[in-house]
Parts: C-alpha cells; structure tokens; sequence
C-alpha cells in the first residue's frame, strides 16, 4: 500500500474505544458525529447535544422522528429512556462550567501547543458562523479532534502555530487523524500509534510540528 | 404585536427550525415595524421565518452565533452587500448574555472566546488562571418565543429540543409575546414541570398546530 490510511468510520470507532465508561460526551457537527455508531455497547456513555439534551439516541427510523427533536446538526434524532431536555443557558453552562468530559471537534488546523482553528478560514467576504465550537473548545474537560492529517491539497493541518482565526487557545487534548492518534503534551505532540505501512518518519513529514514518537520506549 | 416600535430589539427563539416562533415573525412582518435589531441563534432559512423578517429590509442588525447554513441565502445576500449588520457571538455566550440580562447580571467574565477573534476589543482578565473575556447583558425589548402550551398567567411549557431559547429570552425582554399550541386551564399544568414561570411572559397568542409541520 503506498497511501495507507484509516477510513472515517475507522477513526470514529477508535474515539468511540477510547472514551471510558460513564462519560459524558459531546459530539460535534459533521464527521464527529459517526463517532456516535461506534460506541461500545458494553459501556454507558451519555451524549449531550448543544440544544438541550442529555441522553440523544441515534436517528430515528423512518416516519419515527419528531419535528421538535434534532441535534446540533439540525438532523432529527431520538430520546433514550433517562434522557433530559434543558435551555440554552443550562445546555451552555453544561459546557462552560466543565461538566463534560469529552467533545469531539473536527479542525482546520491544531498548533502544536494545542491551539485550535475549526471555525472560520478567515477568507475576506466568507460569512462567518461560529455556534457552539469556541464554548466546548474551551468549556469540555477532554478536546479530542478528528480530522484529515493533511488538506485535500496535502497541507500538513497540523502546524506549529495555526494560521486561521483560533476558536480556543490551548484546548485540544488529542488529535485522530486518518493517518494518527496523536496526544497534545506540556512536552509537544506524541505519537500515540499510526496506520499500519506508514513509516514514523513518513508521518513526521506529514506533520508541521515537531512530534515524538511515543512507540518507542 | 402592534406596539412593536421601531428601533426595537427582538430576541426571537428558535434553533435551526425548531422552536422559532414562525406565526409571531410573519405578524411582526406585517406590522411593519423597522431598523430593528434582531437576536437570533441563526439567521434564518430559506424564505420564511427570520430569512422573510430579514428580506423586508427592516432589520438593521442582527445577533447570533451561526448564519451560514446551507439555505441561508436571504442572510448572505445582506451581509455581502452591507446592507446588514451582524455581531457573532459564541452560541453559549449569546445563551448567557440573554440570561444574563433577565437576571439582572451586567455583565460577567467567561473563558469561552478568550485568545480568538471574538473577544478582540474586549476587556480580559486572569481569573483562577484562566483567561476571561467581559461580556455584557444583551436586553431587550421583545421577545417572541414558542412554546406548547400555556395557561392564562403565562405559565410554559415547552416541546422537546424546541425548548432552546425561549426560557432565557422569555425573561431578558421587557415584552416577551409567546405563541403557543394550546392554552389550558390554570392548574391544568403541573406546577413541578413549568418551565418559564408565568411573571416573565406578557401575551400569549394560541396557533393551531399544522398538520403538515406535524408530518415532517
């Protein structure tokens, strides 16, 4: 295999294995959100949605939705047995007042140093949005970010220092990307394990930050 | 509606689609009032709701975290051409400086924001070694929310995730209009389960359901 890589669904699962039993999670829009089909059966983990749920169960099935009930996504979603409904306000404190223990985020661009960038490319004329990125960047205990490791064009995402407008300083915990599982520590960035047929230093090249290898040893 | 004056601020629930108060935007629509600024999570879909309020051209400005959606075009157009002011605020800071303005909060320091592009121009602080951005009160003088049902004191309760807003704006309006579903019998609504207690709520205007937005 020349480009040996990890498929989303692939990175999804490997979240979804590493979030501990008892956890609340947040998952974020787009592709954070398959995370939410790879959860383990054998473990009780929470979802909670910006919009004011504890408790979100997968899509409904057909003709099963309620039109009042949908994610942050807006795409209709379901109500497990034990769930809770909440405002805005509380939804956000949730968040804020780190009451969460994990939210998974897609990105633009993560710096070494943990800075995150998924929010806007900062292009003259782009109409921004933001929503609820910047308060679970920096309200939920745990960051994970799932992402590809380089653009559609091969730029490394992964950079010293992000070069898009930032939606929290210093927040993300750990990086899945299709080539990596990547830990942000106060000593840089280590390489927790990579797809298989991919050299470290071939993922060292693919990676604008330094990085360690955290196999060895 | 009719005291809707203009110059107004207009706090209007919704999340995406569910939750907005389409019937009270329409009527606000044709009472004609303008140079409003309108807060809102997003700004509209499509041509209905908060995108028609926004194509009538009697918004002046207007509040959210999240305008870009996919058929958010009626925004786009205004914001491209100058024709509409927006101020972006992080989703969970808009929620609390609505809150924060029914609770009598001036203004409160939060780490949401701090270090990006958002909190630029903004007084930060070092508190218990993080950094915090100040954030103000947003006021009000109307809100119109949506709600299930309500009883003759204003009393609310909500459906599901289209609860979002309309607790936190109810309050933060010096006139906050609620249309709802049904209103019920005072008593008929349990008083452990009221969401936005009655004092916080001034009208409240009954639409039937459609069935076709129950289908969907």
């Amino acid at each position: 295999m020349s480009n040996p890589r990890w498929s989303r669904e692939q990175i999804a699962a490997r979240i979804a294995n590493d979030i501990p039993d008892g956890s609340y999670v947040n998952l974020g829009i787009g592709a954070p959100t398959l995370v939410g089909n790879h959860l383990p059966e054998d473990r009780e983990i929470v979802l909670h949605s910006e919009n004011g749920i504890l408790g979100m169960g997968p899509a409904p099935g057909p003709g099963e939705g309620h039109p009042d009930l949908i994610n942050a996504g807006k795409q209709p979603v379901t109500q497990l047995t034990g769930a809770a409904f909440f405002h805005h306000a509380d939804s956000f404190a949730m968040m804020r007042g780190g009451h969460l223990d994990i939210c998974v985020l897609g990105a633009f661009q993560v710096a070494a140093n943990g800075d995150l960038a998924n929010w806007s490319t900062g292009e003259p004329g782009a109409v921004p949005a933001v929503g609820g990125a910047m308060d679970l960047a920096s309200g939920a205990r745990r960051v994970f970010v799932m992402m590809d490791h380089r653009t559609k064009s091969g730029e490394p995402k992964i950079v010293e220092r992000c070069s898009y407008p930032l939606t929290g300083v210093g927040c993300v915990s750990r990086i899945y990307t299709d080539l990596a599982v990547i830990d942000v520590t106060p000593e840089g960035l280590v390489a927790r394990d990579w797809v298989d047929g991919l050299s470290f230093e071939a993922l060292r090249e693919a990676t604008d930050a330094p990085l360690a290898d955290g196999r060895a040893g | 509606m009719a005291d809707i004056f203009d110059g107004a601020t207009v706090l209007i629930g919704g999340f995406g689609g569910v939750g907005v108060p389409n019937e009270l935007i329409d009527a606000l629509i044709a009472q004609g009032a303008r140079d409003l600024t309108v807060v809102n999570n997003n700004a509209g879909n499509a041509e209905f709701g908060v995108a028609a309020l926004l194509k009538t051209g009697r918004v002046r400005k207007i509040v959210c975290s999240f305008p870009r959606q996919a058929d958010s075009w009626v925004f786009d157009g205004l914001y491209r051409s100058g024709r509409l002011e927006l101020e972006l605020v992080p989703q969970g800071t808009l929620a609390e400086r609505i809150r924060a303005a029914g609770a009598g909060i001036g203004a409160f320091f939060c780490s949401t924001g701090y270090g990006t592009p958002l909190a630029e121009g903004k007084e930060t602080r070092i508190i218990d070694g993080r950094g915090q951005v100040l954030e103000h009160a947003l006021h009000a003088d109307f809100a119109l929310v949506k709600a299930q049902r309500a009883d003759r004191w204003g009393n609310l309760v909500y459906s599901k995730t289209a609860r979002n807003f309309g607790p936190v704006m109810a309050a933060a309006a010096r006139c906050t209009i609620a249309q709802v579903d049904e209103i019920v019998e005072l008593g008929e609504l349990d008083p452990e389960t009221i969401v936005t207690p009655g004092i916080y709520v001034r009208r409240v205007v009954r639409v039937a359901p459609q069935a076709a937005a129950r289908a969907s």
